[in-house]
């Protein structure tokens, strides 16, 4: 068990194109810590360089207080999980798990014991003498688990480890995952390019894009208070509502003029964040789950509008249905009670204490 | 396969009504494998007039008397097995085939982890120029090397001179003509070894190295548990393959020593080749040369059980 520190670490490769421009991450002791991103944000890269598989160009990376920069992987007492499991096909389950006791030279007793413990926290006593060839995708999955498991090691590494498996198998095993940390409690990194998984597994959420870390957070704080417009895009589904818009002031209020003549009215208790940018044009922010069909309208700050539905997604739980205001497409996500026929106008009502107001050049959530 | 979805189309109804042959006839000539029988039977006829034919033409031969005026039946094999020279044949041809392929097997087995280690521009150049002896045709080859063993002009000799050690009479002397034909045999065949263990090489996955180096291993850990046992059907069947092609070697042997000194380097090929041809006992040359036959046979049943058996548990 280990806590797990990057400073200022660089990923450059030949040519100066840099992977991973010089992140900062104190990963604590027992926490489940997830990296994500879209693909070449550098979050694969950087799980890389804590595992020893890339050299890291510049910065530190310590594990359990000590700098691993010059260890090689298998002096640093980590165990990854690989997206295409990297089993060895040559040995039987039992090989493949007890394999890396087996370097370290353990003895035979105290191996059987590790695995097959960690056969019954995983569920595969079943297959320990079979080849991988012949398992599922989830069964392998579970077996490059084992492998992490019975060596005990500080740290876990996954490396998108659920992205060969199908939609059902990957909610299964995204359970399993967590249930396997709380039992184990080891520190861990995982990598994945699915903001559900992230948000469902982490203790803290890591999101990275091209190479720098946009923000650090646990699912709820990235969900309510996103720091970039990045963030604010990039987590939660289906995304956030950016509309383009301008912060006029009147009558000692902020309004906000969205396409199409809509007016909103700015809480009041939030006219002094705003303020400095009033007059200009900035990003309104709002999650499809806070437009919706009126209601609560005693509340404070809720506005209604009124547009005319282009797509309607009935979902069952919900509907999403999708307007645009002058080219903006906008999602509103309505109680699936509630009529709506493309092309009609119909109510909307903005629950604007939830409102986010992005600076355009910056990219920043005031 | 392809003949199945013919059979499991309905037949047109008509078919049925006109008179039965005609139809069958041209159902048979429509179906696919027919075609493709069609199509492979050059190949067929080439295969059985140079490869078959000669096989049992040969099994034949070898239980004729010396006039191939009677059959004689096993009496040509028992009669080579107690002739001493034949013996010393068994023996040469046993050393020289295991003993080239191993050191084939090894040569290729190092030259293919250096080009593998090589950065991918270069490797090209180098993969090119270590596959030369492989290509250049063996009889003339072996005639370069046979002026570099040279007792006069060899240009070996001269090197060893030039640091002071005496010379070697390398296809006079019995122990040194038999390693000399083992090495051009070796220099002719590494190359063959290394483009096919690079091959394999590449086919192993970088994740179970990773996997590998993150479990504990070392880069000799790694080699033995990981390499090894991922390329182990390329090396049964490039030995495999190669120790029929070496234990069946001709040219080398012939070019250089023509199985001298004293026998000393006669391998099976050459000896069938001067019991057989230039001696006149055609039946005596078809039985040394039919000799490793069924060892290899079975060799070969073994090898290709054990690779089957390991594709399947391994593959996909």
């Amino acid at each position: 068990m280990a806590q797990v520190s990057l400073r200022r670490v660089v990923k450059e490769y030949e040519g100066g194109v840099q992977a991973v421009k010089g992140i900062d991450l104190e990963i604590a002791d027992e926490e489940f810590v997830v990296l994500v991103g879209p693909s070449g944000c550098g979050k694969s890269t950087t799980l890389r360089m804590i595992a020893g598989l890339e050299e890291i160009s510049s910065g530190e990376i310590a594990i359990g207080g000590m700098v691993v920069n010059d260890i090689p992987p298998r002096d640093r007492d980590i165990a990854m999980v690989f997206q295409n499991y990297a089993l060895y096909p040559h040995m039987t389950v039992y090989e493949n798990m007890a394999f890396g006791l087996t370097l370290r030279r353990f003895p035979k007793d105290e191996i059987r014991r590790r695995v097959e413990n960690a056969a019954r926290i995983l569920d595969i006593g079943e297959l320990l003498d079979r080849k991988p060839k012949a398992l599922s995708g989830g069964q392998r999955q579970r077996v490059a688990m084992g492998r992490a498991i019975v060596r005990d090691p500080k740290v876990f590494l996954f490396d998108e480890p659920l992205s060969n498996l199908d939609a059902k198998l990957r909610v299964q095993m995204r359970v399993e995952i967590k249930k396997v940390h709380q039992t184990v409690r080891t520190t861990t990194v995982y990598v994945t390019h699915d903001q559900v998984e992230a948000m469902t597994l982490a203790d803290r959420v890591v999101v990275m894009n091209q190479g720098i870390i946009e923000q650090v957070g646990t699912p709820q704080e990235l969900y309510h208070r996103p720091a970039t417009r990045f963030v604010a895009g990039f987590i939660g589904s289906p995304a956030m509502n950016m509309i383009p818009a301008r912060l006029e002031n009147g009558a000692g209020a902020l309004r906000l003029r969205l396409p199409g003549d809509i007016v909103l009215p700015v809480p009041a208790e939030r006219t002094q964040r705003y303020a400095p940018l009033a007059g200009g044009e900035v990003l309104f922010g709002i999650r499809p789950e806070h437009l919706t069909e009126p209601k609560n309208l005693d509340r404070p700050n809720i506005a209604t509008f009124e547009a005319a539905p282009e797509v309607i997604e009935p979902l069952g739980m919900e509907t999403l249905v999708i307007f645009s205001l002058q080219g903006n497409e906008v999602t509103a996500r309505l109680d699936p009670a509630v009529p709506a026929e493309r092309g009609r106008k119909m109510p909307f009502a903005a629950d604007l204490n939830q409102m986010h107001l992005i600076e355009p050049r910056t990219g920043r959530v005031l | 396969m392809a003949d199945g979805n013919v059979l499991a189309a309905p037949a047109p109804a008509p078919a049925a009504v006109a008179p039965a042959r005609p139809g069958a006839l041209r159902r048979l000539a429509r179906r696919r494998s027919t075609l493709a029988f069609v199509l492979t039977v050059p190949l067929l006829t080439v295969i059985g007039g140079l490869v078959v034919w000669p096989f049992f033409y040969a099994i034949y031969l070898s239980m004729l008397n010396k006039r191939m005026t009677r059959f004689v039946g096993l009496d040509n094999f028992a009669f080579l097995l107690s002739r001493e020279t034949f013996q010393l044949v068994i023996m040469q041809s046993v050393i020289f085939a295991v003993g080239a392929v191993v050191a084939k097997a090894l040569i290729g087995f190092i030259l293919a982890h250096v080009l593998h280690a090589l950065p991918a521009k270069g490797q090209r150049k180098w993969r090119g120029m270590l596959l030369v002896p492989w290509v250049i045709p063996p009889a003339i080859s072996t005639l370069a090397w046979w002026w570099l063993f040279d007792p006069s002009y060899s240009a070996i000799n001269w090197m060893l001179m030039g640091i002071g050690a005496p010379p070697v009479a390398w296809l006079g002397e019995p122990g040194w003509a038999r390693f000399a034909v083992i090495l051009v045999n070796v220099w002719y065949g590494a190359p063959f070894f290394m483009i096919m263990y690079l091959a394999a090489l590449k086919s192993v996955p970088d994740q179970l190295y990773e996997a590998a180096a993150i479990d504990g291993a070392t880069g000799w850990q790694k080699l033995r548990y990981v390499t090894v046992p991922m390329m182990k059907n390329i090396i049964a069947i490039t030995v495999l393959f190669s120790l029929i092609v070496t234990f069946a070697n001709f040219d080398i042997v012939r070019i250089l020593t023509n199985g001298g000194p004293q026998d000393r380097t006669h391998i099976f090929g050459t000896y069938a080749f001067q019991v057989g041809i230039q001696s006149g006992d055609i039946p005596l040359g078809a039985a040394v040369s039919l000799f490793m036959f069924p060892v290899l046979a079975l060799l070969a049943v073994f090898v290709l059980r054990d690779v089957t058996r390991r594709s399947r548990e391994m593959a996909g």
